[in-house]
């Protein structure tokens, strides 16, 4: 350790010297010392995620009630039972269920979009030639390092009928809702200021039928407004951790080519769709993927802010489970519950990459034809010019 | 691209100069310094309004935990508490507030102590110690880092039920080390540490913990600080894993006791000041290390390392 100048000459030499024993020697030696090294987070990770999820996967097939130990010979084993009730069997259970997963694809729907694009927004402004960044970016990143439970309580005073977004509601002249406790979907509201239906007495044909035990009328609901309140949190919370992401990545968009389309004459915006956005390709597959991952498992608001409240507009799957389990005594159904959001979450994911990706070789091939169109466009221009 | 530009004589003189902007617009009608300065505007627009959408939420908080309930619920937007009073921290340590702060400091602290060891620990073994298996190991890592971690929920009550520490101290913290994020942090730093000065201290007879130990952590000095920092932020705002690990009143943690102020029975009422008194206080430990350690904090971020 403390021949510093010795480790050049001992590299070099000592395995040139007897090559073979040592390296036996030492990745036997190796061996050991290396899941020594791994052994407590190995055990550890054992213990609290690989085997509990057999152990629920076991629960999710069984009509246990919590009591005593599930592999007790009172447990009865129901097959896919669990899965059907929630999945297939007209009743309550699945209508939750649906209702759960509908509220949450609204929540995704509104919450990935916003979050990406505020996060965009943010980190291009701040790589452009201003003051304070430093300022900016801290105030903007802080939701994201503190609880949800701290930021869940503020938003709660802040969104009371008679609260602070209200208040300045008020001052512009708009009658705020009483937020977390208004179950109005927004696109019912929107299709009712359209003119296109009376949302208290909506049309028959919607209202009639739809898949999976809910009518189409209420998969189109859009967010109910309680659930709105908690997408604004969310987004509000997220964007900024979002913008560090977009800001690393902006930092390597290679700066001469950006000159290079700016002296050809390309505008803000055709530099932006052709230089910077393919650039930050990769990273916008990340925060959307990351975003997708975290916001089908939102739970923290809906425990803390609403319960699942109003008329179970922000039941989401992740607190459905819970209370099924916890509340109810319902553990098969609640485990089963847990399987099929993982499935979704994996499904969507897998599509979203597959997406992606094909739009990426499309967007290249497209790329290079713009860039072509350009180039013998710029020439015309160039001749125009000259003429003049 | 830039090939035809020389050959015309109108372009050659305009371009080079247009790049420091300091050029008269290179096409008429299309004024480029004006442009610049109203999208520097905008830029300033979109900033101002953001900083006041993402301060003016705590400015709230800070302030209307020192009003009184009716001053807090009659106005709620004035930036001046009317009396200024501290009678709801007050009331706040008359709750069990003291508790749950205790609570989650020790849990804090193990859950911080035992990731950083241990996962570096792993990450060490993965990035440079050959070994049988270790690929294999490294996917499992992986994939464990794909778990989404709302879905271990009733898993892991299942599994504390079952080893009997449900409702116990040791079942606070110790599922809250196992961490495969951390693992694969470690292992990306330690691959970017060049190996020569620890293989000098193997060759100088050294054991393979001892290297570790005296060599290679003090080297890791930087990564292990992001590590620690995430770790503590993780495990302070951690509040799935204490529902479903315990429900003794004892053993409430800040985030699940301050969560009982809303949702339990003491959530009834107007009782502002009180829950964002307790909001506030429960912040000022991750904001200080925030400000001090924001560099980290950024680090950890690019890492992928986002909470869900």
């Amino acid at each position: 350790m403390t021949a510093v100048p010795a480790p050049a000459g001992g590299l070099t030499t000592s395995p040139a010297r007897e090559p073979g024993r040592t390296r036996r020697r030492r990745s036997s030696g190796q061996n050991g010392a290396g899941w020594a090294f791994s052994a407590p987070q190995v055990v550890l990770v054992g213990l609290f995620v690989l085997i509990p999820i057999l152990m629920a996967f076991w629960v999710s097939l069984t009509d246990w009630r919590g009591r005593g130990s599930p592999f007790s010979t009172g447990v009865g084993f129901v097959g896919f039972d669990n899965y059907a009730t929630i999945l297939t069997e007209p009743g309550l259970p699945r209508q939750d269920f649906m209702t759960s997963l509908r509220n949450n694809a609204w929540y995704v729907v509104f919450v990935v979009p916003l979050q990406t694009g505020i996060a965009l927004t943010l980190a291009l402004v701040l790589t452009s030639k201003i003051r304070a960044k430093s300022f900016f970016r801290t105030a903007f990143y802080f939701p994201t390092v503190t609880s949800s439970v701290a930021i869940s309580l503020v938003f709660i005073f802040l969104f009371t009928g008679a609260g602070a977004v209200n208040g300045l509601l008020g001052l512009v002249g708009i009658d705020g809702p009483n937020w977390f406790s208004d179950s109005r979907g927004l696109l019912h509201l929107a299709g009712e200021g359209l003119g296109l239906w009376d949302a208290s007495s909506p049309p028959a044909a919607l209202t009639g039928s739809g898949p999976l035990g809910l009518s189409w009328w209420d998969w189109l609901s859009g967010p109910s407004i309680a659930l709105a309140a908690l997408i604004l949190l969310v987004v509000w919370t997220s964007a900024g951790g979002y913008m560090l992401m977009f800001l690393a990545a902006l930092q390597d968009v290679p700066a001469d080519v950006q000159e290079a389309a700016r002296m050809d004459g390309a505008n803000a915006w055709q530099r932006f769709r052709n230089v910077t956005l393919p650039a930050l390709r990769p990273t916008l597959f990340l925060v959307t993927t990351l975003g997708l991952i975290g916001t089908w498992q939102v739970f923290d608001q809906v425990y803390l802010i609403s319960q699942g409240n109003p008329a179970k507009t922000t039941l989401t799957p992740a607190y459905l489970s819970y209370t099924s389990a916890f509340e109810t005594g319902q553990w098969g159904r609640a485990a089963a519950m847990s399987f099929v959001l993982f499935a979704i979450i994996v499904v969507l994911t897998t599509v979203q990459r597959y997406v992606m990706r094909d739009k990426d070789a499309i967007a290249e091939k497209r790329a290079a034809k713009a860039a072509q169109r350009r180039r013998s466009s710029s020439s015309r221009t160039t001749f125009f010019h000259a003429g003049r | 691209m830039t090939t035809t530009i020389p050959t015309t004589p109108g372009n050659a003189a305009g371009l080079p100069t247009s790049a420091d902007g300091t050029s008269p617009p290179a096409r008429p009608g299309t004024g480029r310094r004006p442009g610049r300065q109203v999208g520097r505007f905008l830029a300033y627009v979109v900033l101002v309004f953001f900083s006041i959408v993402y301060l003016y939420p705590f400015l709230i908080q800070i302030v209307t935990s020192f009003k009184t309930d009716t001053d807090a619920t009659n106005a709620p937007l004035t930036l001046l508490p009317d009396p200024i009073t501290t009678a709801a921290f007050s009331r706040l340590f008359d709750t069990q507030f003291p508790l749950w702060a205790f609570n989650s400091v020790w849990v804090a602290v193990l859950v911080t102590a035992g990731r950083v060891f241990l996962c570096s620990l792993a990450g060490y073994a993965l990035a440079r110690l050959r070994f049988r298996g270790r690929s294999a190991l490294f996917t499992a890592v992986l994939a464990v880092m794909a778990v989404p971690s709302v879905v271990l929920l009733i898993p892991k009550f299942l599994v504390l039920n079952q080893l009997g520490i449900y409702d116990t101290p040791v079942a606070l913290f110790l599922p809250l080390v196992a961490d495969a994020a951390g693992v694969f942090i470690m292992k990306q730093f330690f691959e970017s540490v060049p190996a020569s000065i620890e293989e000098a201290a193997r060759i100088d007879g050294a054991g393979t913990f001892r290297v570790f130990w005296s060599v290679v952590l003090p080297m890791a000095r930087p990564a292990l600080i992001t590590l620690t920092i995430l770790s503590f932020q993780a495990s302070w705002n951690e509040l799935p894993h204490f529902i479903v690990a315990s429900q003794d009143r004892d053993l409430y943690t800040l985030t699940k006791g301050v969560a009982t102020l809303t949702t339990g029975q003491l959530g009834s009422g107007n009782q502002f000041p009180l829950t964002l008194g307790a909001a506030l206080l429960m912040t000022i430990p991750v904001a200080i290390v925030f400000f001090v350690f924001q560099r980290y904090f950024v680090a950890g971020a690019n890492e992928g390392g986002v909470k869900g």
